[in-house]
């Protein structure tokens, strides 16, 4: 295994061309980049935007359609995690690949140590760990069972396996979305020890602050491709946040809002370790867009609305009354839309058919089911209205429904609801995973149920798509909700502001300087 | 009192320790394989079937240990085919097992049919001998119990011993252990999860197979249908009890056959007041309650049952 | 080489799959049968003409055929909403037992009104079986699979306890069975001076509703939507304890209602070799019917055929009759493969 020296002219990873499809998806398209020795090189784009996938291929979790990758200037076999350990290129994978049952110095060994030794050599590695541990300043217990630690920990753990490995290329993927304030502070300075004593660094982020403050250079990733590459030191905040978010397609555009009566409205809602003191209030006739990073507690807030998850503190009430936790029948004959985050998982039943989907959840209701029969004309006919009504391609009544793309699958999904003309919409991350046409079929859709005095709540972490559709925008960090600010006045430096961690105060703050 | 007579009586715990035997064996090989991520409902009638051909070999002429390695080598048979069927394709692992069971269960049935055509009484062959060591028969009490054990009673106590010091002190129990608790973070650190769970799978089953030969070789000295009388079960119930550890495995193990080893004493004493049924009930109730004490309290490996598919993470 | 998953599932590779598992598993058995110096061809040949070469022959068959019928549905409908049901032997058992029990107070009865009664008291028992291990899985979390097949002994043994107890009777000689069912409660033969009894319809006629409730109720559906993605059926609104306890009773009753129809229609007492395996063999049925209650009829009837025919072809030809086992186990497993390969293509 060759290293190159330090300040060689040779860069430490090259990127060339690297393509790489999922069925439909384009996931990377003909990425190039470059990585210097001692160089932090952060890369930055949105959810969706191809970072992961681009670091997996370089770790050899997939294999490229096209493209190669070299490190340190040797070419690097694809599809092999072994061969890319053995160049010298560590992995923190954004969710941790850990063993939760085993302890710290297992996890850390596993893999290291020829499967034919009689005996493990534990005593040497876990020096060997500890003097790791001392060089970087990742104290962690390596007795620990791994199930035991907290997040943060969990993180040094992944960073020490890495390291252990000999890696002088470190790849962090997402490193602090699951991070305290204080937790990513310290990252970041061990980050900088790490860049000192020799290693490169690449850090996947969207959070613009911390990519700012500790990387040298960013390349900026949208839809797949390199759209920018800027030092650090040259751009600010407003800049790359433009870059990152920028879209051509036309997205349909929002009249003004003639909100009604309160519909839905939430005081001091909690959920144990997830929300904190949630206050609402959406009223018919309005969009209110809830944005965040994904893992600030919006699963958590999208369940409880669905009816599928109760609270454990505070007061929902619907229409006035006491909203039915847990209680997805009623909230059906109530009126409640429901579009869940999971679009696989919950939202439909792939081996069912497209029939049995669109009415399952009102299976019980007439004219679906009488005397206990389903009656499955009416069903099937629902179905083709649907279908007809909301444009959903790729397959019949009769199709199972995991024929269809996820845009249509999607489409269905908000379809069911929407048909009903619900007086309450609940959409969670409704245009994730979705190709543009479908993401403007669907803004269109919840503009459409806005207009026909629906009150709809949007929970996205796509900040575009929270600005153009909301009237209202709340930010979600860490499970608590910032003050609502009306779209108007609130801009995307604001907005990218408070979902990258600045505090609540500081951002609403700066909001209100807006807003007079 | 009778009751704790039996108790402290030599003959029982020498009982105990041959009735743990198959158990142990069993335990171990389903330990092995839900370890490595891979549920093994085959054990029945593998052991089964590693009953019959343990029997057969020998009583075809060939001596006592070639027996134990030809049930081992035919429980690897079994252990393969599960293996193909839910490591390689992905097949549901319960149903796969149980077709395992019923096909190998018959398929001894059907051998030893053709190799033994029906006869008043099925005919024998000489087991294994108890063992005499040197230094601990001389041990009162102790010595007595452990001079009437066979040496495939040993070989259990080493096997589990073996296995504790495979999974937790080498680098290929390691990998085991990883590759049934998260074989994707396995994958990414250089292990391959699918040869470390077929690798094992095929010995966890050569073991239950040796677990089956006991009945045969040691235990019995004849093949009979039914003869395992749902010891693999038990044997499943037996891991969770364990922990999924092999030092636990033995003693749940010992436990358990002290529980069968006392109720059939407690027979000759209370058969007349209790029907001996529910003596015989007593180690399959035991194995569920023993199933449910432990259904929240064990550290499942996380990664069991779940079909592992290079590429999709 | 690599699996990808077919797009569009075509109906004659659903047909294809049994089929090609049934001829799978008969070249396989046919090494065995030439171990025994045997042609396969012939024994074959032999296990057919024994099953259906004569009046008597395919009424056995038919018989045969009843219980099976009967627990390859129970297994269908738990296994359906991933209820691993493997307890259908001891259900048959207990609703055996049950019948036996409840037969000797309805005895005077009329045949109308004591049938139907006992049929009901026999699924009873099974339903509750089942009902242990499954409460046992939704409130602690216990896996039924092991709960399930331990409880098969426990059943047996209680049943041996039973006839060799209070449900003695004291006209065997010796060889412990239980009370008769009484006359009236017998179920009528459909061929005079054989075998065959109404059982077989009504096994037939329940095929038939547990596809209708499958397939056209409300019930059905939930369930299936259970089966196959609990947590989308959650979001839609299904009460998945209970549409889970629901379905598992209904398993286990059809089970329990094997082991009455059997006493009631074939012994007319119950002696603890009752069943020669059916609890297990109706697992076998079920996988090769695909899960399907109008395929568990032509499944059970396979099956039957072997082992009805094996019996007399190891008189004639000296194949030891275990090779129906082997044969029908075998068939699960390559039911198993066969059903991959309508899911999957492979690609080099």
């Amino acid at each position: 295994m060759q290293r190159t020296p330090a300040g060689s002219a040779v860069p430490a990873l090259e990127l060339s061309g690297i393509t790489k499809r999922f069925g439909d998806t384009l996931a990377n398209d003909d990425i190039s980049l470059s990585l210097a020795r001692g160089e932090v090189l952060a890369l930055l784009g949105e959810n969706g935007a191809g970072k992961t996938t681009l670091m997996s291929i370089l770790f050899g979790h997939y294999t490229p359609d096209a493209g190669s990758v070299r490190v340190n200037g040797h070419a690097l076999p694809p599809g092999r995690p072994r061969a890319a350990i053995a160049a010298g290129v560590g992995m923190v994978h954004q969710h941790f690949s850990l063993a939760a049952n085993l302890s710290v110095l297992e996890n850390v060994m596993t893999g290291t140590e020829s499967l034919w030794s009689w005996r493990s050599a534990r005593a040497d590695a876990r020096r060997r760990l500890a003097d790791i541990a001392v060089r970087f300043g990742l104290q962690v217990d390596a007795d620990a069972l791994v199930a035991d630690l907290s997040v943060g920990e969990r993180q040094r753990v992944e960073i020490l396996k890495a390291l252990y490995n000999d890696a002088d290329i470190l790849i962090l993927d997402e490193p602090t979305a699951v991070l305290t304030d204080q937790e990513a502070e310290r990252l970041f300075a061990t980050l900088r020890d790490m860049r000192e004593q020799g290693l490169s660094i690449v850090f996947i982020s969207h959070k613009l602050d911390q990519v700012l403050a500790a990387a040298d250079r960013i390349t900026v990733i949208r839809g797949g491709r390199v759209v920018a590459e800027r030092r650090a030191a040259a751009t600010d905040k407003a800049e790359l946040a433009e870059l990152m978010v920028g879209r051509t397609i036309e997205r349909p555009v929002r009249a003004p809002s003639r909100p009604g009566a309160t519909v839905l409205q939430a005081r001091g809602i909690g959920i144990e370790r997830l929300l904190h003191d949630i206050d609402f209030a959406l009223r018919a006739g309005e969009l209110l867009g809830i944005i965040g990073v994904s893992g600030n507690g919006q699963s958590a807030l999208g369940q409880l609305l669905c009816g599928v998850r109760r609270a454990d503190a505070g007061t929902l009430t619907l229409f006035d009354a006491p909203f039915p936790q847990g209680d997805v029948d009623a909230l059906v004959s109530l009126g409640v839309g429901r579009v869940p985050e999971d679009r696989g998982s919950d939202g439909a039943i792939g081996d069912m058919s497209v029939w049995e989907n669109a009415i399952l959840e009102r299976a019980g209701q007439s004219p679906f089911q009488r005397g206990g029969f389903v009656q499955a004309k009416a069903a099937r006919r629902h179905a083709a209205e649907l279908i007809q009504r909301f444009d959903v391609r790729g397959g019949g009544p009769d199709h199972r429904i995991q024929l269809l793309s996820g845009g249509n699958i999607q489409k269905l999904i908000l379809g069911r609801s929407l048909h009903a003309e619900p007086r309450l919409l609940i959409a969670a991350q409704p245009t994730r995973g979705l190709d543009e046409g479908a993401i403007a079929a669907v803004h269109e859709r919840l503009l459409e149920a806005r207009a026909n005095g629906a009150a709809v709540l949007l929970i996205s972490e796509d900040l575009d798509e929270v600005m153009r559709l909301s009237d209202r925008i709340q930010a979600i960090v860490k499970g608590r909700l910032s003050d609502p600010i009306d779209t108007e006045q609130a801009d995307a430096r604001t907005l990218g502001l408070m979902i990258a961690g600045a505090s609540i105060a500081d951002a609403s703050k700066e909001g209100a300087t807006h807003a007079v | 009192m009778e009751l704790l007579e039996i108790l402290a009586s030599a003959g029982l715990w020498a009982a105990v320790l041959r009735i743990a035997t198959p158990l142990i064996f069993g335990t171990l090989g389903a330990l092995l394989c839900e370890r490595a991520g891979v549920l093994n409902l085959g054990i029945e009638g593998i052991m089964t079937f590693g009953a019959m051909i343990g029997w057969l070999t020998v009583f075809q002429g060939a001596d006592l240990w070639t027996g134990v390695a030809a049930a081992f080598a035919a429980g690897m048979l079994f252990g393969l085919l599960h293996a193909g069927m839910t490591v390689n394709l992905g097949l549901s692992q319960h149903v796969t097992g149980l077709g395992i069971t019923l096909f190998a269960s018959s398929v001894a049935y059907y051998l030893f049919r053709l190799a033994v055509p029906v006869a008043g009484t099925p005919p024998t062959i000489e087991p294994f001998q108890p063992i005499t060591v040197p230094l601990l028969s001389s041990i009162p009490f102790l010595g007595s119990v452990l001079s009437s054990q066979t040496a495939p009673t040993w070989l259990a106590v080493l096997t589990a011993l073996a296995m504790a010091w495979l999974l937790f002190r080498t680098p290929l129990g390691l990998a085991i252990r990883m590759s049934g608790e998260n074989p994707e973070a396995a994958e990414a650190q250089g292990v391959d999860p699918v040869r470390i769970r077929i690798g094992c799978v095929m010995v966890g089953s050569g073991l239950m197979a040796v677990g089956g030969a006991f009945l045969t070789l040691s235990a019995f000295n004849s093949f009979f249908p039914t003869m395992v009388q749902g010891r693999g079960w038990v044997c499943i119930a037996l891991v969770v009890f364990a922990s999924w550890r092999p030092g636990r495995a033995l003693f749940g193990a010992l436990l358990f056959a002290l529980f069968d080893a006392y109720q059939l004493r407690l027979q000759t004493v209370l058969g007349g007041v209790v029907p001996y049924q529910l003596f015989l009930m007593v180690p399959y109730v035991l194995s569920i309650v023993a199933l449910v004490v432990m259904a929240r309290r064990a550290r499942v490996p996380q990664g069991l049952m779940k079909p592992y598919i290079k590429g999709e993470r | 080489m690599r699996f990808e998953r077919r797009v569009e599932r075509t109906a004659w590779l659903a047909l294809a799959a049994p089929l090609a598992a049934v001829i799978g598993a008969m070249v396989l058995s046919a090494g065995l049968i030439r171990l025994a110096g045997v042609p396969a061809l012939s024994a074959f040949g032999e296990i057919l003409s024994n099953a259906f070469g004569s009046r008597l022959a395919i009424t056995e068959t038919l018989t045969r055929a009843t219980p099976l019928m009967l627990t390859g549905l129970a297994a269908v409908v738990a296994f359906r909403a991933r209820i691993w049901n493997i307890g259908a032997e001891g259900q048959l058992y207990i609703g055996a037992l049950a019948v036996a029990a409840l037969g000797t107070t309805l005895s005077g009865w009329p045949g109308a009104i004591a049938i139907p009664t006992l049929m009901l008291g026999g699924a009873l028992a099974g339903a509750l079986l089942l009902l242990i291990p499954l409460l046992l899985r939704l409130r602690f979390g216990v896996d039924e699979v092991v709960t399930t097949l331990l409880l098969n002994f426990v059943a047996v043994l209680f049943v041996s306890l039973m006839i060799e107890g209070p449900l003695k009777d004291p006209m065997a000689f010796g060889w412990p069975q239980s009370v008769p069912v009484p006359i009236e409660a017998e179920l009528p033969k459909l061929v005079e001076r054989t075998r065959l009894h109404i059982g077989l319809l009504i096994a037939i006629v329940l095929a038939l509703i547990v596809h209708v409730v499958q397939s056209r109720t409300l019930f059905g559906l939930r369930s299936r939507a259970v089966g196959l993605n609990a947590d989308g059926a959650r979001f839609a609104g299904v009460r998945i304890g209970r549409t889970l306890i629901l379905t598992g009773c209904l398993s286990g009753a059809l089970a329990g209602l094997a082991g009455a129809i059997e006493v009631m229609g074939v012994k007319g007492y119950v002696t603890t070799d009752l069943s020669p395996g059916y609890g297990y063999s109706g697992i076998l049925v079920a996988m090769l019917a695909a899960l399907h209650p109008l395929g568990v009829v032509a499944a059970s009837l396979f099956a039957a055929t072997l082992f009805v025919g094996a019996d007399g072809m190891s008189r004639a030809v000296g194949v030891p009759t275990y090779i129906a086992d082997v044969t029908v186990a075998l068939s699960l497993l390559t039911m198993l493969v066969a059903l991959f390969f309508t899911q999957y293509r492979v690609r080099r």
